[in-house]
């Protein structure tokens, strides 16, 4: 954990709490997607009170791609045409980013930022499933992925005069993003983001995850494979707005993955489905 | 027309001596038009040896219809050997994955990966079309018409109808039979079963007086209850929906990969026995590797 001051605590802290809690229907889908077993009834009873993701998946039922002749109206029916299953993953696909404000004063690309969380998040649970089977769960691997740099948006909403400068001092100077962010804020992403999904009431090892993912002294599986997901992602141009640390990447890679970022990369093979179901969640959120 | 199983086993092939009678592949169905035309529904590892007998026949049209992109349906495919053969036309017919958002071309694209395949759909030599259909659409092929219904499985599952100079065959890939989620006492229950029947008759609607209804019968009835929302049926819900429909032929498929040969024959056997003078004319059979049917 890195050290700051007091002061700067409670400034952080503020900026935390002007964000919006995270919506109680995607905590208890997450939760619920934890269990094979989980109850159809149950998923129905959160789905219907999200709203937005009501709206969202009656939308994919009855859009073109099916043809239906009868409208499909409600959750209820929606189990009945796709099956329990499916409806959980695109409840699950739609709740994880209905979170983000729409605009920030500090420049952001909140849509590259998206992207760009989605395909590391589909990346880290590819990783999590074949170099960490047992160690590292799927769903928090995907999870872990999409949230690890959430402190960006904060500092974009909440401190968009420094963060803006830390994008400057970025890019003009070279250095990776969170090291900018230290020089001109006092304090990194990682640190907001970690307090933030604390504040949300994550399990702790997802907190640590968020919290040490440029840390090189962290080293939990999960960690591991959302480092080496952030290098691949960033490749692949996916990078949320700012460079990724690479101090500990060799010892790290050669590790766990038996290889450079290269090695793993070929390893995995084609990530275009990946990058193309990122677009589509992202896009699904403009209208 | 005609058809012949084959593979009939569920969820992963179980090659060895306890199932030299049924058959180990998984599910792969070939179907001919009156006119010989093509139709494969599902490319399990059945594929395989079906593929070995298409040599003779080149150059190849072959229409697949997968019901739904299960491992157990697709993982024969990238051996179909036509497909390495200049001259050959693949045409792959499946549905709409909602959640990652992909027609039927994406059961070839995950297979046909770097790590997982070593030639690239690139370079392979058979033209490959790929056509993702709607809910309820007709594809004319040949002489043939398929119409797809949406049935009930962990991932979309089209049932495919085969209509040929008035005769008729309904295949459900996995499928499983229509419960409520709600427990009786709950408030929703009531309004949930008749979305059910709703569904339900219009489904049986779609496989209405076929002369072979070929159905996922993966459980018994004592086995089903530790089943329920796995997508899979039971010999006793078939023989429910056979004679609902009104079909002639009920095949039993999809054979649950655990269940040797004499195993499936005995619970067979105390199926039929249950169900002794109730049949109305309808014929029961298990599906077996080979089994063909011409009508
Ligand atoms: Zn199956
Ligand atoms: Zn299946």
């Amino acid at each position: 954990m890195q050290q700051i001051s007091a002061e700067l605590e409670k400034r952080l802290g503020t900026a935390v709490e002007k964000m919006p809690p995270f919506p109680k229907s995607v905590q208890r889908v997450l939760e619920l997607t934890r269990d094979i077993n989980c109850r159809p009834k149950d998923l129905v009873e959160v789905i219907e009170k999200d709203p937005i993701i009501t709206i969202k998946v009656l939308k994919i039922i009855n859009s073109a791609y099916y043809g239906l002749t009868n409208k499909i109206t409600s959750i209820n029916q929606t189990v009945i045409y796709l099956g329990a299953n499916t409806l959980k993953n695109l409840a699950l696909s739609f709740s994880t980013v209905g979170i983000l404000p729409n605009k920030n004063d500090a420049g952001f690309d909140i849509h590259h930022y998206l992207v760009s969380s989605l395909v590391t998040a589909g990346i880290v649970r590819l990783l999590g499933t074949q170099y960490a089977p047992g160690d590292a769960d799927p769903t928090d691997c995907y999870v872990a992925g999409l949230l690890h740099d959430f402190g960006k948006v904060v500092f974009a909403v909440c401190m968009p005069e420094e963060f803006s400068q830390a994008l400057a001092l970025s890019a003009n100077e070279h250095i990776p993003l969170h090291k900018a962010e230290k020089a001109v804020i006092g304090a990194d992403h990682t640190v907001v983001g970690a307090m933030l999904v604390k504040r949300w009431q994550f399990p702790e090892p997802l907190v640590e995850c968020i919290a040490g993912h440029h840390d090189r002294t962290q080293s939990s599986a999960m960690g591991e494979c959302l480092h080496a997901a952030d290098l691949i992602a960033e490749r692949l141009g996916y990078d949320s707005n700012g460079r990724v640390s690479t101090e500990r990447s060799a010892v790290v890679l050669a590790k766990r993955f038996g290889g450079d970022i290269d090695a793993v990369m070929a390893k995995l093979g084609d990530l275009s489905k990946i990058i193309d179901e990122a677009q589509m969640f992202s896009r699904s959120e403009g209208t | 027309m005609k058809f012949r199983f084959w593979g009939v086993r569920g969820s992963i092939p179980v090659p060895g001596p306890k199932t030299l009678r049924y058959g180990g592949n998984t599910t792969c169905i070939e179907v001919r038009g009156d006119d010989g035309t093509l139709i494969i529904l599902d490319g399990g590892t059945g594929i395989f040896p079906l593929a070995q007998t298409l040599l003779r026949e080149m150059p190849v049209k072959a229409n697949i219809f997968i019901t739904h992109s299960h491992w157990d349906h697709i993982h024969g495919l990238p051996f179909f050997i036509p497909l390495f053969i200049p001259g050959n036309t693949l045409r792959l017919h499946g549905a709409f994955n909602p959640v990652s958002g992909s027609g039927i071309e994406q059961v070839m694209g995950v297979q046909l990966q770097y790590s997982y395949f070593p030639v690239r759909e690139a370079e392979m030599k058979a033209v490959i079309e790929y056509e993702t259909l709607a809910i309820g659409q007709t594809v004319t092929v040949g002489d043939c018409q398929v119409t797809t219904t949406l049935l009930n499985h962990p991932v979309i599952d089209f049932g495919y109808r085969i209509e040929c100079n008035g005769k008729s065959l309904f295949f459900t890939g996995d499928h499983e039979p229509y419960y409520n989620i709600y427990d009786p006492g709950d408030e929703a229950y009531a309004e949930y079963q008749a979305l059910i029947e709703e569904k339900q008759a219009a489904v049986d609607d779609s496989m209405r007086g076929v002369d072979a209804l070929i159905v996922d019968t993966s459980y018994t009835l004592e086995e089903y209850p530790g089943k329920v929302g796995w997508g899979h049926g039971y010999f006793d819900a078939s023989i429910a929906m056979a004679q609902r429909v009104g079909a002639k032929r009920l095949y039993c498929t999809h054979h649950e990969p655990t269940r040797s040969d004499d195993d499936l024959e005995a619970v067979f056997a105390a199926v039929m026995a249950r169900h002794a003078g109730q049949l109305n004319g309808l014929e029961v059979v298990l599906a077996r590797e080979g089994l063909e049917l011409e009508f």
